[in-house]
C-alpha cells in the first residue's frame, strides 16, 4: 500500500466482486438449471434459485444419459476424458524427460537436427493439420480407441523447452559426483534428475491434465463409436440429439460435471498450476 | 545447451529421443506434408483421380469472396477478443493491485475458467442467451431488445465474441496480476511523494512497465482465439447464421470433412500453417529481446 485511501480501496474491492459475479453467474445459471425438473426448464423466464432436483438429475446423468438412442451416461464418458487426460499428461511428460535428458547430457550425431525437429512441433497444432492427421490415424487403424485419441497429441515442444531449462540449471558436481560412485546414465536420470524436477513435472501436469481433459475437436473427429465419448464432446451431442425439445436440466447436469475435475484441479492446485503456466510460456 | 560434463556418444541417447521423435515424424512432420502436397491436388469428387495443378488451389481460394471474408473475419474477431478480454483483466487487475492482501483470493477466485473448455463456456452462455429460453434474452425482451443470434449474424458474433473473452480474462489476469506486483514499490512511493494519484500511477509507470507482458499477451490472445476458439464455435453456431461467426479454422474443418474438397482444405490448412510460424517467429523474436523501456 502507498497510500491509505480508503474510498480506492473500497471502490476497488466492490469493482473486483462485480468482476467475480459477473464470470461467476453463467456457472451460477447453470448450476440452478440443473436443480430443477425438466418440465421446469421448458417454461420462461428460468428460475434464478436453486430447485429441489439437483441429486435425482446428478443420479440421472450419472447413470442413465439422456434416455434417447444412442446417448451414453456421464459415468462412462467421464472415465473416457479421465483415462484420456491421464494417457496424454504422464505421456506428454515422459516423452519429453527423456529427451531433454538425451539432448541435454549426451553428445550424439544429429542432436540439435532431433531438437529442431521436436521444435517444429510447435508450430503444428492439430487444427492446422486435421485431414492428414486423421487419415495416418485411420491407416493405422486406430479408431475409436484410446491410443488414436492420446498418441498424436503427445509429443510436447513446450514441455521438453521446460525440462532442457531445468536440467540445464542442475550443477556439473552432480553428475561428477555420480560417476565417480559408479552411476551410469539411467541410474543418474531416476535417482538424481527425477527427484530434482518433481515440483516441476507436478506443475506440468496440472497444466497437460486440463489441456487433455479439454481436448474437443480430436476426439470428435476420431470416435464415432459411442463407448469412446468424452464428455467435453458428449455435451455437443446432447445439444445436437435435443434440438426441438432440450433437456436443459440434464444438459446443464452434465456441463457441471464435465468442468468440475479441471476446476478442482486449477483451484485446489493453484500454486503449482501457476508455476505451470508461468514457466511453460518462457 | 549441452553441458559441459556429459556422457559420451552411444546407443542410449537415440533410444531416449526415440518415442518423442516418432511421434513427431508419423503425426506432426508426414501429416503436415501431406497438407502441403495435397494442397497441390484437386481430386474428383469420389476420390478416384487426382491432378496436380501447383497453385490452383490457393488461386481460387484467394479469388473466393467467402475464403476472402472469413479471412477478414478471424482477423476482426480476433482483435475483438483479444482487446476486450486483455482491457478487462487488465483494468481487474490493476484493481486487484491495489487490495494486496486480498488480491490472492481475488485471483482464485477469477482464475477458473481457464480450466472450462471452450466448448463448456459456448454452452454456458448459449443456454443463458438462447431465443427462448435464456435468461439474458429474456431480459432483453422486456427492455424491448429482440435476440436470436439464429438469426442475426451480428449477434450471433456477439455472443461468440463472449464467450471466448470470458474464458480468457482469468489467464490474463494472473499474468497482468504477477507483472503488476513486481513494480518496484519505491519508484510508486517516489511518485506519491511527487503528488501523482492512483491513476496517474497507473499510466505513467505501472502500465509503461507492464509493457513486455501486454506484448506476450497479445500474442497469446491473438493464437487463442485463432485456434482455441474451434469449441466456442462449434457449439453456439455452429459458425452460422449463413456463415457469419465462421472462422478460418471452422472453415478447413467444414471444408475438409463436411463439404470433403481435399485441395482445398489442405491448401487452407497450409495458410494457417504459415500464419502460426509468423505467430511463433514473431513471439521468439520479442522474447529474446524482451522489450525494454
Amino acid at each position: 500500500m502507498i497510500e491509505n485511501r480508503p474510498i480506492v480501496s473500497i471502490v476497488s474491492h466492490i469493482v473486483l466482486i462485480i468482476g467475480v459475479l459477473i464470470v461467476g453467474f453463467p456457472v451460477w445459471i447453470t448450476f440452478v438449471a440443473a436443480s430443477h425438473d425438466a418440465l421446469r426448464m421448458t417454461q420462461a423466464p428460468i428460475p434464478l434459485w436453486p430447485g429441489p432436483y439437483f441429486f435425482d438429475n446428478l443420479k440421472d446423468a450419472l447413470f442413465v444419459g439422456l434416455g434417447g438412442s444412442g446417448s451414453q451416461s456421464a459415468g462412462l464418458m467421464l472415465f473416457n476424458s479421465f483415462v484420456m487426460a491421464m494417457v496424454i499428461a504422464l505421456g506428454k511428460i515422459s516423452v519429453s524427460l527423456l529427451s531433454a535428458f538425451a539432448i541435454v547430457y549426451f553428445k550424439f550425431p544429429f542432436r540439435m537436427g532431433f531438437f529442431w525437429m521436436i521444435f517444429l512441433t510447435l508450430m503444428l497444432p492439430v487444427e492446422v493439420r486435421i485431414l492428414p492427421t486423421f487419415e495416418v490415424v485411420a491407416n493405422l487403424g486406430m479408431l475409436n480407441s484410446f491410443s488414436g485419441l492420446t498418441l498424436p497429441l503427445i509429443a510436447s515442444a513446450t514441455a521438453t523447452f521446460m525440462f532442457r531449462q531445468t536440467f540445464l540449471t542442475v550443477p556439473d558436481e552432480l553428475l561428477e559426483a555420480a560417476r565417480i560412485d559408479g552411476a551410469g546414465p539411467m541410474r543418474f536420470f531416476f535417482d538424481i534428475l527425477l527427484p530434482m524436477s518433481r515440483t516441476n513435472i507436478a506443475a506440468l501436469f496440472v497444466i497437460l491434465f486440463i489441456y487433455g481433459w479439454n481436448q474437443y475437436l480430436w476426439p470428435l473427429l476420431i470416435t464415432t463409436d459411442q463407448s469412446m465419448v468424452t464428455i467435453v464432446m458428449g455435451i455437443k451431442e446432447m445439444l445436437e440429439a435435443g434440438e426441438s425439445l432440450q433437456q436443459w436440466n440434464r444438459i446443464m447436469m452434465t456441463t457441471l460435471l464435465a468442468m468440475l475435475p479441471p476446476v478442482l484441479v486449477v483451484v485446489g492446485m493453484q500454486k503449482l498450476f501457476v508455476k505451470g503456466l508461468t514457466e511453460t510460456e518462457k | 545447451m549441452l553441458k559441459r560434463v556429459h556422457f559420451g556418444p552411444s546407443w542410449l541417447p537415440f533410444a531416449l529421443v526415440a518415442p518423442q521423435i516418432l511421434i513427431t515424424l508419423v503425426f506432426f512432420m508426414w501429416p503436415a506434408a501431406q497438407a502441403v502436397y495435397q494442397s497441390f491436388l484437386i481430386e474428383d469428387a469420389f476420390g478416384l483421380s487426382s491432378e496436380f495443378v501447383w497453385l490452383d488451389n490457393f488461386y481460387e481460394l484467394f479469388a473466393d469472396d467467402i475464403y476472402l471474408n472469413t479471412f477478414f473475419r478471424t482477423g476482426y474477431f480476433s482483435l475483438l477478443v483479444a482487446g476486450s478480454s486483455l482491457s478487462i483483466a487488465l483494468f481487474l487487475a490493476a484493481m486487484a493491485d491495489r487490495v494486496v492482501k486480498a488480491a490472492l483470493v481475488y485471483r482464485t477466485l477469477l482464475i477458473w475458467p481457464y480450466a472450462v473448455a471452450p466448448v463448456l463456456a459456448g454452452t454456458l452462455w448459449l443456454f443463458m442467451f438462447d431465443p427462448t429460453l435464456g435468461i439474458i434474452s429474456y431480459l432483453l425482451d422486456q427492455f424491448g431488445y429482440d435476440w436470436n443470434h439464429k438469426l442475426r449474424g451480428g449477434q450471433a458474433m456477439g455472443l461468440v465474441v463472449m464467450a471466448a473473452t470470458w474464458k480468457q480474462i482469468s489467464y490474463n489476469f494472473l499474468f497482468f496480476l504477477a507483472a503488476m506486483q513486481s513494480v518496484p514499490k519505491s519508484l510508486l512511493e517516489a511518485a506519491a511523494i511527487d503528488g501523482a494519484g492512483p491513476a496517474r500511477r497507473f499510466w505513467t509507470i505501472v502500465f509503461p512497465l507492464i509493457t513486455p507482458t501486454t506484448f506476450f499477451l497479445l500474442v497469446v490472445n491473438i493464437v487463442y482465439a485463432f485456434f482455441d476458439t474451434f469449441g466456442i464455435i462449434h457449439a453456439v453456431t455452429e459458425g452460422g447464421p449463413a456463415g457469419q461467426t465462421t472462422i478460418l479454422v471452422y472453415k478447413v474443418f467444414t471444408d475438409g470433412f463436411i463439404g470433403l474438397d481435399l485441395g482445398g482444405s489442405a491448401a487452407q490448412s497450409v495458410i494457417l500453417m504459415a500464419i502460426v510460424i509468423l505467430i511463433t517467429v514473431v513471439q521468439f523474436r520479442y522474447i529474446e529481446k524482451k522489450v525494454d523501456y
